[in-house]
């Protein structure tokens, strides 16, 4: 399985994650020779076999909506990259 | 007073602690002398915590001398730098988080911390407990202290290396594919991997989240059976925790294992492993033998073959999902210099990010991307499933299985730094673990030229009662575990 640039560049994009022409190149050639070693599974036959999301067969775990305090505005904001008063700054995201 | 206070288990410290034979400020205070004159050499740590575990020490000595003394009270440890502390920086290694002081303690933290632990630092690791080397932290590789030109194995390189040099005299470490088992096999400590579902993951930071389990390293099986007491249970604020009971897990280590069952699965002895590790494995299965457990080799697990390519479809898919968050607007490195949205997160991934991680946010991103979900993602988790019944068939046979912890020895710093993957190789052991979710553990098991040989015993699941016993009776006949290397 070998992935063309452009293909590399698509993923990127879906991931929002930037990266330079060096970048794509080696990613590129990487992820062509990991995907191979995924080809070992196109051999299994999985027709009747059930996917496992998670392995103890825990389902639809809820509990009591019961209200408590939660963490202190100004801890959360500390960790804030940009902010204004209480609020988180952000770019806008309608242009 | 015992030379070096360090170096002792925890049922050691705690009985001279009762005994008031020795106070925790000194246990402590000979784990911060530690780690000041040998973490210059092995960088087990990134960020020391002294001044909070010398108040932390007092406390437990304020409660110790009203007789209020619980089996880890007082006792030093290091808590791998991807479990949040309140208040203490955490930084997962990596450079997105290099500021990040989290505002609440993970369930683990909290546990221990009622427990009466002291914290003497927090551990490196491999950036977002993405690797097997520490090599991928951001700021510095770990040095194994047996060899400071190799590596002590990863993800929790820091945990395991800093409590085999004695920094601490226990350790939290997190295991997705072997990253509890393979540093601790790499540095001759003993190191867990619960079922998954025993321990809360609640502030422990996402990389995997259906095969995340955090998990103890300790010096023998009966402190791992005492951490895991206390760090075991419930906890509403994680789904996926499990509402099993949980027993006392030091209750029935007599040293008899008389009749228990051990299957030997052939496909863990995989070609390129070596001969050393081979020979310490086989030998250790004769002391079981020796001890009265029936051992019965040739165990088939087929699908192990499978392990590799499943695991690293799954866990890069549920990384690039729960890496996602980290798009610099709530916590952790951002870029500012833009008025755009997109670029903004573009060049915060770019810059936040290391290598390794952005790898595996690719490889995740295509297999979950639209057109390969199904062949991929999908596909993997019906091979998950068939991994997993091959496990549950072998336990109806037998009480635990028994595999080399990784095939080699302590590799050297950058050996294997530029082919990702033969660094995924040296998981080839421990991941299939993680994929069915039951619980493992790497006991010391022998030396190679003085390079440690782990060995791995499998249980069923919530079942890790027997793992600890078998590997309590091995450790009654055996002299691995206390041996200290020379720094």
């Amino acid at each position: 399985m070998k992935l063309s640039r452009e293909e590399v560049k698509h993923i990127a994009a879906l991931a929002r994650l930037g990266m330079t022409e060096d970048e794509i190149e080696k990613a590129r050639e990487q992820l062509s020779n990991i995907l191979e070693n995924f080809e070992v599974l196109k051999e299994v036959d999985t027709s009747d076999i059930p996917p496992t999301a998670q392995s103890i067969s825990l389902v639809n775990v809820l509990r009591k909506d019961e209200p408590r305090p939660s963490l202190p505005a100004e801890d959360i904001l500390a960790n804030a990259p940009d902010r204004e008063g209480e609020l988180f700054k952000l770019r806008p995201v309608l242009e | 007073m015992p030379a070096e206070l360090n170096r002792l288990t925890i049922h050691a410290a705690h009985d001279l602690l009762v005994k008031k034979q020795i106070s925790s400020v000194e246990l402590t205070q000979a784990c911060l002398d530690t780690i000041k004159k040998v973490d210059g050499k092995i960088q087990a740590i990134v960020t020391g915590t002294a001044d909070v575990a010398l108040a932390q020490a007092q406390k437990a000595d304020a409660a110790i001398a009203q007789g209020k003394t619980g089996p880890l009270t007082g006792i030093p440890a290091l808590i791998k730098d991807n479990m949040c502390t309140k208040g203490i920086r955490t930084t997962a290694s990596s450079k997105m988080l290099e500021k990040f002081v989290p505002p609440y303690n993970a369930t683990v933290v909290e546990k221990l911390e009622n427990a009466g632990v002291v914290i003497v630092g927090k551990a490196n690791l491999d950036e977002y407990a993405m690797g097997s080397s520490t090599e991928n932290s951001a700021f510095f590789t770990t040095h194994n202290p047996y060899d400071l030109t190799r590596v002590p194995g990863g993800s929790s390189g820091g945990s395991a290396a800093g409590v085999a040099a004695g920094e601490a005299i226990f350790a939290l470490g997190s295991d997705t594919g072997g990253s509890i088992r393979q540093p601790a096999g790499f540095c001759n400590v003993v190191g867990f991997k619960p079922t998954y579902g025993r321990v809360s993951r609640y502030g422990l930071i996402a990389f995997a989240s259906s095969l995340d389990q955090i998990g103890p390293f300790t010096h023998d099986a009966y402190d791992c059976a005492l951490v895991m007491n206390a760090i075991s249970g419930h906890d509403q604020r994680d789904a996926t925790s499990a509402p099993e009971p949980v027993n006392d897990y030091t209750k029935n280590l007599n040293g008899n294992i008389k009749g228990m069952k051990i299957g030997i699965p052939q496909e863990y002895f995989v070609e390129g492993m070596q001969p050393e590790v081979d020979a310490a494995i086989k030998a250790a299965i004769k002391k079981f033998e020796e001890l009265g457990a029936k051992v019965e080799w040739g165990v088939s697990l087929p699908s192990t073959r499978l392990a590799l390519a499943v695991y690293y479809i799954l866990a890069p898919s549920e990384a690039s999902a729960n890496l996602a968050r980290y798009d610099g607007s709530k916590y952790g490195f951002a870029y500012l210099d833009t008025n755009s949205m997109w670029e903004g997160m573009e060049k915060t991934k770019q810059m936040g990010f290391g290598p390794e991680v952005k790898r595996r946010i690719m490889l995740g991103t295509y297999a979950l991307s639209a057109g390969y979900y199904d062949a991929y993602y999908l596909k993997a988790q019906k091979v998950r499933t068939l991994i997993r019944r091959e496990f549950d068939a072998a336990f109806e046979k037998y009480d635990a299985l028994v595999t080399p912890t990784s095939p080699t020895v302590p590799f050297k710093i950058g050996e294997k730094a530029n082919d990702p993957l033969s660094m995924y190789l040296s998981d080839v052991c421990t991941l299939p673990i993680n994929i069915a979710g039951v619980p493992g553990i790497s006991i010391p098991a022998g030396f190679s030229n003085g390079l440690p040989i782990g060995m791995q015993i499998i249980g069923k699941t919530f079942a890790e009662e027997t793992i600890f016993r078998l590997s309590h009776a091995y450790q009654q006949v055996t002299d691995w575990h206390t041996r200290a290397p020379v720094l």
